[in-house]
C-alpha cells in the first residue's frame, strides 16, 4: 500500500502531456528490454523461426478418400508457395497432416490430437459435413481455429461455434440457390429433383425448392434416393411426363450405375438434364457409360475444363497443383481432380495467412486476434492466391460467398455457359458468432 | 476384501491417478477410452460370460446416444436427465429386442441382431428432418451445462469429464464384478458353457439370458448417451455396423468374459489405430493383422491368457 502511494502521489501532478511522454518513453524502453535483453534475443528469435503448424485434417480414407488426395496435393502446393514467398509473419508454414477415416468420432480425436499433441496453430481443411460436425464442438472447446473447407451450410447455420470459419468456399445454400434464376429462365420451370435421401440431400431439396419458387417456379416433384441404393430404374416413372427438368445430385460410387439407367429409362426424348457436379468429383466425364450427360448442365464452382480462354491465376493454380486444362493429373491423364472443391483448400490458406499476418500472429496466445482477424475480413480479390474468383466474406456467419458456374457437357468435355454473380448466392444471416464469447 | 475387489478398485485408483501425470492428449484420449470401454464391458457381459455373440450391439449403443441427443435437442433436457433418458430407452429396446431376438440361437441370433441394428441405422437415416441422418447435429451448449449442488458443472471441462467418465466406468465395472461374483453370473456362464443342462437343472434360462440381453443393451446405452454428452455430437455413423463390431473386436482384444479386459481391449486397440495411422494409410489392415496374431497365438485375449496362464482368480 505505501508502495502504491508512492508511486501514485506524484503521477497526480503531471500533466497529461508528461504522462504522454513518461509512457512513450517507458513503451520504448520496454521494446528495446524486449529486442536487446539476451534472455528475450532467444526467446524472440525462438518464435520468429518456430514453424507455424497448421493441422491438416484429411480423408485419406474412408468415403472421402478421392476428394482427401487431391485435398492433400492442393494444400501441399499451396503450402510451398506460401514458403517460397517467405512465410508466414516471416516463419514457413509446417502442414501436420492426419487421417480422420472419413469418421466424425476420429475426427474429433484428430481436432484433440492437433490442440494437445502436435499443438498446432489452427485446424483445417476438412471436407465431409459429418465429420466437421462431429470435430467443431471440441475445437471449440479446445479454443482450436478451425478453417474447414465443406461447402455445407452448417456453418452459416450457426450450427457449430466462433472458432469454425468456412472463407474458402461457398456453401450449398448459397450454390443451389444462385443456380434458379438461371435455371427458371433457360431450361423450364417444373422441375423434378432427385437427390440422396440424406441431409446433404435435403439442403439441396429445401433450398432449391425455395430458390425455384422465388422465380415463378415449382419443383413439382421429389425423389429422395436412400444412400444404400444400387439400382435407380424403379424410381424413374415417378418423374411426371410434363417434367421441363430434372434436377439431379448423388453421391458415391452407384453415379455412374444411375445415369446408365436414366438413359435407358428415357432414350433420346428426356427432359433438361441438370446435375451438381459433386456426383462426378474425381470422374472422367467423357467415361462409357456417362454419354447420356451429352448436351446436360452441371453447376460448377471451378471448371475443371479450362476452356478457350481461362484466367492467368486458373493457368497457375494448375500448374503449381498439378492440373492439365483436362482437370487431370499431369502426371495420370486417368487420375481427374476434385477441381470444384479442392480450390477451397488454397484459397483457405491464403485467407489464413493474411489473417495470420493482419492479427500479428505470434503463437497461441494469440488465438483470439486470429479469429478477429479472419472476422475482418469483408472482399477477397480474384488473383493467384484466390483463382476461382472474388469473394464475399461474412465476419458474422464465418461463411464465404462468390461466383457459381453453369457448364453445359459438349464431347465429354464441359464448356462454361453462365457465371453467376456474388450476389445471385447472398442470403439474410441466420446467426452471428460474433457474439459468442472467445 | 478379496484380491479381485483389490485389483479392480486399485485400476480404478491407478486411473483417477492417471489425470495428474498424464500429458493433455493423453488425458483426453483417455477420457474417451474409459467411455467407449464402458460399452465394451456392456458387451462383454453378453457375449464373454453368457456366449451370445450380438452383431447388432450398435444399436444399443445408438439408442442411448440418440435418446440423450435428441431430448437434450428437442426437449430442452439438460445432461443428467438427458443421460437417464439415453439409459431408460437403452433399456426398453434392449427388453424388446431380447424378448424377440432370444427367441433363435446361435447364427441365426447373430444375424437377428444384425438385422435389428442395421434397421436402427437406416431408421437413422429416415427420420433425417429429425436426426439429420450421417451428417448429424451438435448438441445445444446449454444442454450440457447444469447446475449440481449449487455449482455449475460444464461437460466441456476436460478435467470434470475426465472424472465423470472415470465414475461411470468404476459403476460399470462394480455392476459387471457384481453379476459375475453373485450366483446369476454363474448361471450365466453355466449357459454359455451348456445351456441344455442348465436348463434340466430347472434354471429358467430363457429369463437369465433376457436379463443379460437388457443389461449389456443398458450398459451400452449409457455408454451412448455419455459420448454423446461429453462430446457433444450425434450422428447415424454411430449406428452403422462398425459400432457394433468395435465392441466385439476390444473385447477379444483384452479378453472376453475377463471384467477388466475389454477396458484394456480398448486402450490398446485405441493407441493402435492412433499410432498406425500417424504411419501408414493402412492402419485398419495394421490392425487387422494384430488381431489375426492375437486369435492365432492368444485366443483368449490379453487377460484371458494372463488368468489361464498365471492368475486364476482373475475374475
Amino acid at each position: 500500500m505505501t508502495d502504491d502511494k508512492k508511486t501514485t502521489a506524484p503521477a497526480s501532478t503531471l500533466t497529461r502531456r508528461d504522462a504522454l511522454k513518461g509512457l512513450a518513453l517507458t513503451g520504448a524502453a520496454a521494446a528495446g528490454g524486449l529486442t536487446l535483453g539476451p534472455g528475450f534475443v532467444r526467446y524472440a528469435q525462438a518464435q520468429s523461426s518456430a514453424p507455424i503448424k497448421i493441422g491438416f485434417q484429411v480423408h485419406r480414407t474412408g468415403i472421402g478418400a478421392a476428394y482427401g488426395r487431391w485435398y492433400e496435393r492442393t494444400t501441399t502446393a499451396a503450402v510451398k508457395l506460401i514458403n517460397e514467398a517467405g512465410g508466414i509473419n516471416g516463419r514457413p508454414v509446417e502442414v501436420i497432416a492426419e487421417d480422420d477415416g472419413t469418421d466424425p468420432k476420429r475426427g474429433a480425436e484428430v481436432v484433440e490430437k492437433f490442440a494437445t499433441q502436435h499443438k498446432t496453430d489452427v485446424a483445417f481443411g476438412t471436407l465431409f459435413s459429418h465429420v466437421v460436425i462431429g470435430s467443431a464442438p471440441r475445437a471449440g472447446e479446445l479454443k482450436l481455429p478451425y478453417y474447414v473447407v465443406s461447402e455445407g451450410h452448417h456453418v452459416a447455420s450457426g450450427m457449430l461455434n466462433r472458432y469454425t470459419f468456412q472463407p474458402g468456399i461457398t456453401d450449398v445454400k448459397s450454390q443451389v440457390q444462385s443456380m434458379a434464376p438461371w435455371i427458371a429462365s433457360n431450361l423450364g420451370k417444373k422441375v423434378t429433383m432427385i437427390y440422396p435421401d440424406f441431409a446433404f440431400g435435403y439442403d439441396h431439396r429445401d433450398y432449391f425448392s425455395a430458390a425455384m419458387k422465388a422465380q415463378g417456379g415449382e419443383v413439382t416433384t421429389l425423389i429422395p434416393v436412400p444412400p444404400t441404393e444400387t439400382s435407380f430404374t424403379r424410381y424413374f416413372p415417378n418423374i411426371p411426363s410434363d417434367t421441363e427438368v430434372l434436377y439431379h445430385v448423388m453421391v458415391g460410387p452407384a453415379v455412374l450405375t444411375f445415369v446408365k439407367e436414366l438413359g435407358e429409362h428415357f432414350g433420346s426424348e428426356h427432359p433438361k438434364l441438370f446435375g451438381f457436379i459433386d456426383s462426378l468429383e474425381a470422374v472422367d466425364l467423357a467415361s462409357p457409360g456417362l454419354e447420356f450427360l451429352e448436351n446436360s448442365y452441371f453447376w460448377e464452382a471451378f471448371p475443371r475444363h479450362a476452356g478457350a480462354s481461362p484466367s492467368a491465376f486458373d493457368t497457375f493454380y494448375r500448374e503449381k497443383v498439378g492440373v492439365d486444362a483436362n482437370g487431370a493429373s499431369t502426371s495420370d491423364p486417368a487420375d481427374i481432380s476434385t477441381y470444384s472443391h479442392m480450390f477451397g483448400c488454397w484459397e483457405t490458406l491464403f485467407i489464413l495467412k493474411h489473417a495470420m499476418e493482419a492479427a500479428g500472429y505470434q503463437g497461441e496466445a494469440d488465438r483470439a486476434k486470429l479469429i478477429e482477424a479472419t472476422e475482418a475480413i469483408t472482399t477477397i480479390a480474384e488473383g493467384n492466391e484466390h483463382p476461382q474468383g472474388d469473394k464475399v466474406f461474412n465476419g458474422k456467419t464465418h461463411q464465404v460467398f462468390g461466383h457459381q458456374n453453369i457448364t453445359q457437357v459438349k464431347s465429354g468435355k464441359a464448356e462454361v455457359v453462365h457465371r453467376t454473380s456474388i450476389e445471385d448466392g447472398m442470403y439474410p444471416d441466420e446467426t452471428d458468432y460474433t457474439k459468442q464469447a472467445l | 476384501m478379496s484380491r479381485a475387489v483389490l485389483l479392480h478398485v486399485g485400476v480404478i485408483a491407478l486411473l483417477f491417478a492417471l489425470q495428474f501425470v498424464l500429458s493433455d492428449y493423453h488425458h483426453l484420449t483417455l477420457t474417451r477410452v474409459m467411455i467407449l470401454s464402458v460399452y465394451a464391458i456392456g458387451f462383454n457381459v453378453l457375449f464373454g460370460y453368457t456366449g451370445l455373440l450380438s452383431l447388432g450391439h450398435a444399436l444399443f449403443f445408438a439408442t442411448g446416444l440418440y435418446a440423450a441427443g435428441l431430448s437434450a435437442t428437442y426437449w430442452g433436457f439438460t445432461a443428467p436427465t438427458a443421460f437417464a433418458a439415453g439409459i431408460a430407452a437403452g433399456l426398453a429396446v434392449s427388453l424388446l429386442i431380447g424378448a424377440v431376438a432370444l427367441r433363435t440361437t446361435g447364427v441365426a441370433f447373430m444375424i437377428v441382431t444384425l438385422m435389428f441394428a442395421q434397421a436402427g441405422h437406416l431408421a437413422t437415416l429416415y427420420f433425417g428432418d429429425i436426426t439429420r441422418g450421417d451428417e448429424g447435429i451438435v448438441l445445444p451448449e446449454a444442454s450440457r451445462k447444469f447446475a449440481m449442488l449449487g455449482a455449475t458443472v460444464d461437460l466441456a471441462d476436460a478435467g470434470l469429464r475426465f472424472n465423470l467418465a472415470l465414475v461411470l466406468l468404476a459403476v460399470t465395472i462394480g455392476v459387471s464384478l457384481l453379476i459375475v461374483k453373485r450366483p446369476i453370473g454363474r448361471v450365466l456362464i453355466a449357459i454359455r458353457e451348456n445351456e441344455p443342462r442348465t436348463l434340466m437343472l430347472g434354471f429358467d434360462s430363457f429369463r437369465t439370458k433376457l436379463f443379460a440381453v437388457v443389461v449389456s443393451g443398458t450398459i451400452s446405452a449409457a455408454a451412448g448417451a455419455a459420448t454423446a454428452l461429453a462430446f457433444g455430437y450425434v450422428g447415424s455413423t454411430f449406428a452403422s455396423i462398425q459400432y457394433s463390431i468395435y465392441p466385439l473386436l476390444w473385447t477379444l482384444l483384452g479378453g472376453a468374459a475377463t471384467v477388466l479386459g475389454p477396458v484394456l481391449g480398448t486402450l490398446v486397440m485405441f493407441h493402435l489405430v492412433d499410432l498406425a495411422s500417424g504411419y501408414t494409410t493402412a492402419s485398419l489392415l495394421v490392425v487387422g493383422v494384430v488381431l489375426v496374431l492375437l486369435v492365432l497365438f492368444f485366443p483368449k485375449g490379453i487377460l484371458g491368457t494372463v488368468r489361464a496362464r498365471w492368475l486364476p482368480w482373475l475374475p
